[in-house]
Order: C-alpha cells, then sequence, then structure tokens
C-alpha cells in the first residue's frame, strides 16, 4: 500500500513538476507547481512527518503560491507580453540547462546515498521530538535564522516606507 | 461488531451530511435573522414557516442555466468551485463532534481521525481555500471577478497570520495540537476561552475574515464589485461557491466552540448523567448548540455591522491584529512562566 | 430644525474606548437584537389585507345607474382634467333601443385608461359631470404584458350585478344632494319611463 502510495506520490510529482516548465500559461504552470507541492507533502507523510508536512501546505502552498499567482494575476500575461525569444538566447539556454543537468547527474554518481529505508527514529517528523530537537541540539540555527528573517522583514518594512516619502 | 473501515466510513459520510444539511438550513436560517433583526419574517411560504425553501432554491439552483463565458479558461472555471466545495468539506474530519460511545465493549470516538496536528490540518486546510476563489476569480476573465480573487487572497493571507499567532498561544496553553486533546482538557469551566480571552478574540475576528463572512465580505462586495470572484458563475456552480461559504461558516463556529468553549464539555452536566454513553450523546447536542450559537453570532454581526473599506481592512489586520496576536504570545508565555508551567 | 433627532457632528479626536470599537460593536448588536423580538411589520399580502383610507384611489370604476345604464355621457371632461393624458375615449350616439345600456343620448363606445400613466389623482373622478367615474379601493395589479395596462370598458364598467359602492368617497353635501330625486340628474327612470325623445 506505501509502495504503491509512493509510486503515484513519485509520478505524480514528476509530471507536475514538468508541467510547470512546459505549459505556456504562467497560471497553469503555478497551479501544478502547487500540485507538485502537494506530492511532496505527501511523502513528507509517508516518512511520518506530519508536522513538516503541514507547514509545508501551509506556507509553500498555502501563501507562498497564492502571492505568486496573486502577482501573476496582477501582470495578466498574455501572449504579446511576452518576451521575444531569438535564436541565441535559446541557444544559450539549452547550453546552460545541459551544464546543470550535467552537474547533476556527476554530483548524484559520486555521492554514495543510502537507500536503505528506516535507518532514523520514526518518531524523528512528529512535532514533540521536532520542537526538542530543535530547541536543544539546533538551538543556534535556528534563532539564526529567525534573525535573518526578522531582517528581512525589517528591510521590507523600510523600502516600503522610502517609497511613500518619495510619492 | 462494525469494522474500524466501514465504521470511518459511516463517520465521514454522516460528518458530510450533516454539513451539507447544516450548510443548506444556514441559508434559510441567515434569511430568517436577517428578516427578525429588520423587523420583518422572511421566507414564509414554501411548507410551513418557509421550511422547505432551501430545497426550492437548490432545485432553482440546479434548473438554471448554465452559462461558461466564452473567453474563460474552461477547466479552470469548473475547478474554481470544485475546489472551494471541497476545501471546505475537508475540514470537518479533525473535529471531535462528541466523546467515545461504548457499543458492547467496542469504543467508537466521534471523530473522524484524530491526527495528531490536528489544529495544523485546519489551518493548512483554509489556506488552501483560497484558491478555489482565486482560480475562479481569474477564470473567469472579468475584472470585477479578478478584483474580488485579488482581495479575497490577499485578505485570506494577512488574517491567517493573525489566526496563527492566536493558535499558537493557544497550543502554548494547551500544550498539544491535537483538537481532541485540546477539547478533552476543557472539562467542567476550564474553558479555554477564559485563559485565551485576546486569543479568543483575535481568532474570531480572523474567523470572520478568513470565510468572507460580513464586516470582511470585501471579495463579493456588490456595491463595488457586482458580485466579486463569482460575478460570471452561475447554476450549481454559482451554488458550490455560496454553498462552500456556509460550510465554512459551519466549521469556523464548529472550530470555535471547540478550540475556546469546552468543545463537547458541559459543566456540571456530569453530576447529572452517569451513563457514558448517554453523557456522550448529550455532549454532542451541546456541542451543537455551541455552534449553532455561534453561526447565529455570525449571521447577527453580519446583519449588523458595515463592510470595512480595504485599507481599512489592511490596517486592522496588519498594524492591529498581528501586534496584538504578538503580544498575546508573549503574555501567555510570561504568564505561563510565572505560574510555573514552564521553567 | 426637521428633526429632533439629528446631531450635531464634531471632529474631535476619538477615545480610546471609542478607538477599540468594541463598545460601539456590542452596542449595535443590542440594538439589532432588540429588534430580533420586536413585533414583525410584515403584512402577509393575499391572506392579509392592509386596511386602506376611506378615500383611497385604486383602480377606476365607470358606474352605472340605478337600472343599470352607464352613466358616462362620453363628455371628454375627464380626458381634459387627467394630468397625465391617461385617458381616451370614442363617442358614439346611443341608437334606438339601448335606453337601457346608456343612460345619455351620447356614450362612450371606447373608453380607455393607461394605467401605467396615470398617477391615481382622481382628477378625472372631480371633472366629472355625471358622476360616471370614480376611483376605487382595489389595486392595480401589475402585469407581464405593458399592453395589458391598458384597460378598456371591459375592465373599468361597474358588473350590472355587482355594483361597486363608492359612497366612502362622497362628501356629504353630494350625498344629501343625490337625496333630491327630482332634479335631473338624480333622476330614475323606471322601465315606462325611459326618456325617448328620438
Ligand atoms: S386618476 Fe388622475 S391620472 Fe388617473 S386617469 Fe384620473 S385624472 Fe388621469
Ligand atoms: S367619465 Fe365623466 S367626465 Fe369622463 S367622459 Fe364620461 S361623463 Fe365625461
Amino acid at each position: 500500500m506505501t509502495l504503491y502510495l509512493f509510486y503515484f506520490l513519485s509520478f505524480l510529482a514528476i509530471i507536475s513538476a514538468l508541467m510547470v516548465v512546459v505549459s505556456k500559461n504562467p497560471v497553469n504552470s503555478v497551479l501544478f507547481l502547487i500540485i507538485t507541492f502537494f506530492a511532496i507533502a505527501g511523502h513528507y507523510v509517508l516518512l511520518n512527518a506530519q508536522f513538516l508536512a503541514a507547514v509545508h501546505i501551509i506556507v509553500y502552498a498555502g501563501a507562498i503560491m497564492v502571492l505568486f499567482l496573486y502577482v501573476i494575476m496582477m501582470m495578466n500575461f498574455s501572449k504579446e507580453s511576452e518576451p521575444s525569444k531569438t535564436k541565441l538566447s535559446q541557444i544559450v539556454a539549452t547550453v546552460a540547462g545541459g551544464i546543470f543537468l550535467i552537474t547533476l547527474i556527476g554530483a548524484l554518481h559520486f555521492y554514495d546515498v543510502d537507500m536503505s529505508p528506516g535507518h532514523s527514529d520514526p518518531g524523528a517528523g512528529l512535532v514533540g521530538a521536532l520542537g526538542k530537537v530543535l530547541f536543544s541540539k539546533f538551538l543556534l540555527p535556528f534563532e539564526i535564522s529567525s534573525l535573518l528573517f526578522l531582517a528581512a522583514m525589517t528591510g521590507v518594512v523600510l523600502l516600503g516606507k522610502k517609497n511613500n516619502d518619495n510619492s | 461488531m462494525v469494522s474500524f473501515i466501514t465504521y470511518k466510513l459511516i463517520l465521514v459520510i454522516i460528518v458530510f451530511l450533516v454539513s451539507l444539511l447544516i450548510a443548506m438550513y444556514s441559508t434559510y436560517a441567515e434569511r430568517k435573522v436577517a428578516a427578525f433583526l429588520q423587523d420583518r419574517i422572511g421566507p414564509n411560504r414554501a411548507g410551513p414557516f418557509g421550511i422547505l425553501q432551501p430545497l426550492a432554491d437548490g432545485v432553482k439552483m440546479f434548473m438554471k442555466e448554465e452559462i461558461i463565458p466564452d473567453v474563460s479558461n474552461k477547466w479552470l472555471f469548473i475547478l474554481g468551485p470544485c475546489i472551494a466545495m471541497l476545501t471546505a468539506c475537508m475540514t470537518g474530519v479533525v473535529i471531535p463532534w462528541g466523546g467515545v460511545l461504548t457499543i458492547r465493549g467496542h469504543e467508537y470516538p466521534m471523530q473522524v481521525t484524530d491526527i495528531n496536528i490536528g489544529i495544523l490540518y485546519l489551518l493548512g486546510v483554509v489556506s488552501i481555500g483560497v484558491y478555489g476563489i482565486m482560480i475562479g476569480g481569474w477564470a473567469s476573465n472579468n475584472k470585477y471577478s479578478l478584483l474580488g480573487a485579488l482581495r479575497a487572497s490577499s485578505q485570506m493571507i494577512s488574517y491567517e497570520l493573525a489566526m496563527g499567532f492566536a493558535i499558537i498561544a493557544l497550543v502554548m496553553h494547551t500544550g498539544t495540537l491535537s483538537v481532541r486533546e485540546i477539547s478533552e482538557m476543557q472539562t467542567g469551566w476550564h474553558w479555554n476561552i477564559i485563559y485565551q480571552p485576546l486569543g479568543f478574540l483575535i481568532f474570531i475576528i480572523c474567523a470572520f475574515a478568513e470565510t468572507n463572512r460580513a464586516p470582511f465580505d470585501l471579495p463579493e462586495c456588490e456595491s463595488e464589485l457586482i458580485g466579486g470572484y463569482h460575478t460570471e458563475y452561475s447554476s450549481m456552480k454559482l451554488g458550490f461557491y455560496l454553498f462552500a461559504e456556509y460550510i465554512n461558516m459551519f466549521i469556523s463556529s464548529a472550530v470555535i466552540a471547540t478550540l475556546y468553549f469546552g468543545g463537547y464539555h458541559v459543566p456540571f452536566l456530569g453530576r447529572f448523567v452517569h451513563d457514558a454513553n448517554a453523557l456522550a450523546i448529550l455532549g454532542s447536542v451541546f456541542l451543537f448548540a455551541k455552534i449553532f450559537f455561534f453561526i447565529f453570532f455570525f449571521m447577527w454581526i453580519r446583519w449588523t455591522l458595515p463592510r470595512f473599506r480595504y485599507d481599512q481592512l489592511m490596517h486592522l489586520g496588519w498594524k492591529i491584529l498581528i501586534p496584538l496576536s504578538l503580544l498575546n504570545v508573549a503574555i501567555t508565555g510570561i504568564l505561563m512562566y510565572l505560574t510555573g508551567r514552564i521553567h | 430644525m426637521l428633526t429632533n433627532r439629528s446631531q450635531a457632528v464634531a471632529k474631535k479626536e476619538m477615545t480610546l474606548a471609542e478607538r477599540l470599537y468594541l463598545p460601539a460593536i456590542l452596542h449595535g448588536l443590542k440594538i439589532t437584537v432588540s429588534h430580533f423580538f420586536k413585533k414583525k411589520v410584515t403584512i402577509k399580502y393575499p391572506e392579509e389585507k392592509r386596511e386602506f383610507s376611506k378615500v383611497y384611489r385604486g383602480t377606476h370604476v365607470l358606474k352605472r345607474d340605478e337600472i343599470g345604464a352607464e352613466r358616462c355621457t362620453a363628455c371628454g371632461l375627464c380626458a381634459v382634467a387627467c394630468p397625465a393624458e391617461a385617458i381616451t375615449m370614442v363617442a358614439a350616439e346611443r341608437k334606438k333601443g339601448e335606453e337601457k345600456l346608456y343612460r345619455e343620448e351620447k356614450y362612450a363606445s371606447v373608453y380607455e385608461i393607461n394605467m401605467l400613466r396615470c398617477i391615481f389623482c382622481g382628477l378625472c373622478e372631480d371633472a366629472c359631470p355625471k358622476e360616471a367615474i370614480f376611483l376605487t379601493d382595489r389595486i392595480t395589479p401589475s402585469t407581464f404584458k405593458r399592453g395589458e395596462n391598458i384597460y378598456g370598458k371591459n375592465k373599468l364598467v361597474e358588473p350590472i350585478d355587482k355594483p361597486i359602492d363608492i359612497s366612502a368617497r362622497q362628501t356629504q353635501a353630494v350625498l344629501e344632494f343625490k337625496k333630491h330625486k327630482e332634479f335631473a340628474h338624480n333622476k330614475v327612470y323606471t322601465e315606462k319611463q325611459l326618456p325617448n325623445k328620438h
């Protein structure tokens, strides 16, 4: 059962990830990206990391993607507003993509991935365990990242204020 | 003896049907309440006291012509109301509708599933709900719909934050994310509203905003946006949107009752009723009484307060509710420290 | 001052309680819920009818006299008086043997009131020298087609078997005047005395 679910979710994730790139309409891309997120959240659930799954949905699908969609809807892209693709840019894009692909394959090839399941504590993904780890072992990185967010927030507020004064 | 799967299936179907039924009669109640608050008597033609009015409305919705605008994106146009309805129906599964029924030695809790992150599940589903509105509004290819959709999305994101903070304070107090455990804790008079009054206030304001109910019904305000995101919708697709709103209202009321008002607990009930099963059923009855009160409260507010202006809405959300909810988190932490519950 | 409930508007800083809005919201909720229990003003129309004023001005009636002859003589005064120009008519001469149908020698073969134009002012009633047209307490129903709002004689003339009582609309002086049967205006013709001036 779990195995079939895993295959289904992986299939869904990969197909919709491809569709994100392939589909012409940016709104469709965003929607496929959301499906991808859901598939990945499903993987988290399969790994018994429910907290991560829920937060993944709330933050990525529920907030960030809504903002993406918001901006794309506001811009109202259409065929006319699409930037023209010259031959040169197409060639450059293909080369860059190809190099990236080769790098990825190379990295995976030389890295010995341990694929055997169950080598970690099954309860590690639950809220309680996660909280304990976050506030003891990883306290410093946790606090630093929160500082980072605070700085970003302050920056945004500052930028917004400045614009206001000018106008 | 009923097998686990059938029991869960029956429970899911019951929850689903009850949600639909209550949403149906909420439309009727809304019109009755509106009428009564305005010294009128409301619908009274279909059946005694107009009790069949929702059926008549449903038949009307089904019979109406389906119109799909030519220029719209057809798939997304249909997907919009489906998502709205789906997410509205999904929330009911984590709410404990009552205690545990014991039939012939088997225990049947009246909750579809008690996941240990129930509250986060609720938040997650609510945050997905906005896609129904956004997709529908965008696919309509109509400027009013689009504006409605944009308003809905920014409003929901803004108020989700404050709602999340209010819940964080609540979770700090209860120490669990499971909805069942939270309602189990509130026996007697230990309702969370007593420990989290400010949190409750923030939560209920955000609940109004999240369900797009007046005074925060800007996404569909008639005076400036015609119908808002569902301007182009007709027939049962429109019905789905309207229905989803009422289901959301029902679920929000249930969540408020469960998180802050003791869920299925009633003070002193245990002294008079000793049979566990009877107690569980009575608890459910009282839970529904609480829910109905909050549904009434939603309507009462709607027919009392005028609609916010958009900048006022944003001001309230970002500059008042979020700082207040942060303050609430801080106060909760300090109080917990002072009372020695954390070190 | 038109009303004693007007309040002077002053733009002053709001106090903290006012800025919190919650007291104001609670106050509003109190007001609305008090209406919840008030007596409802709705009148359930077809079953219940609002009591009309005695002089309610509704759909017109063209009266008949005591033996059932139409009183209208197609003088056109009502049409002239009508501010909305709602009345049109075609006059015709009474033939021999029609004395029981029409009281005067001239009568209206067509008499139409456009109820969409009519403002129910009652001036036609005032203008009529023959006490032929009156406004009654019957409501003019709404219709699906515009044409249905033009009322012809079939709708305006009162049925012979069911005379419509309009005495409430007549002043004391008129009622007094009507008692004098010797006046030509009030004369009651019997079968034999029908005026045969041809
Ligand atoms: S009631 Fe007034 S408006 Fe109507 S037909 Fe008579 S005179 Fe004309
Ligand atoms: S209703 Fe009266 S005023 Fe009008 S034409 Fe007839 S007699 Fe004259």
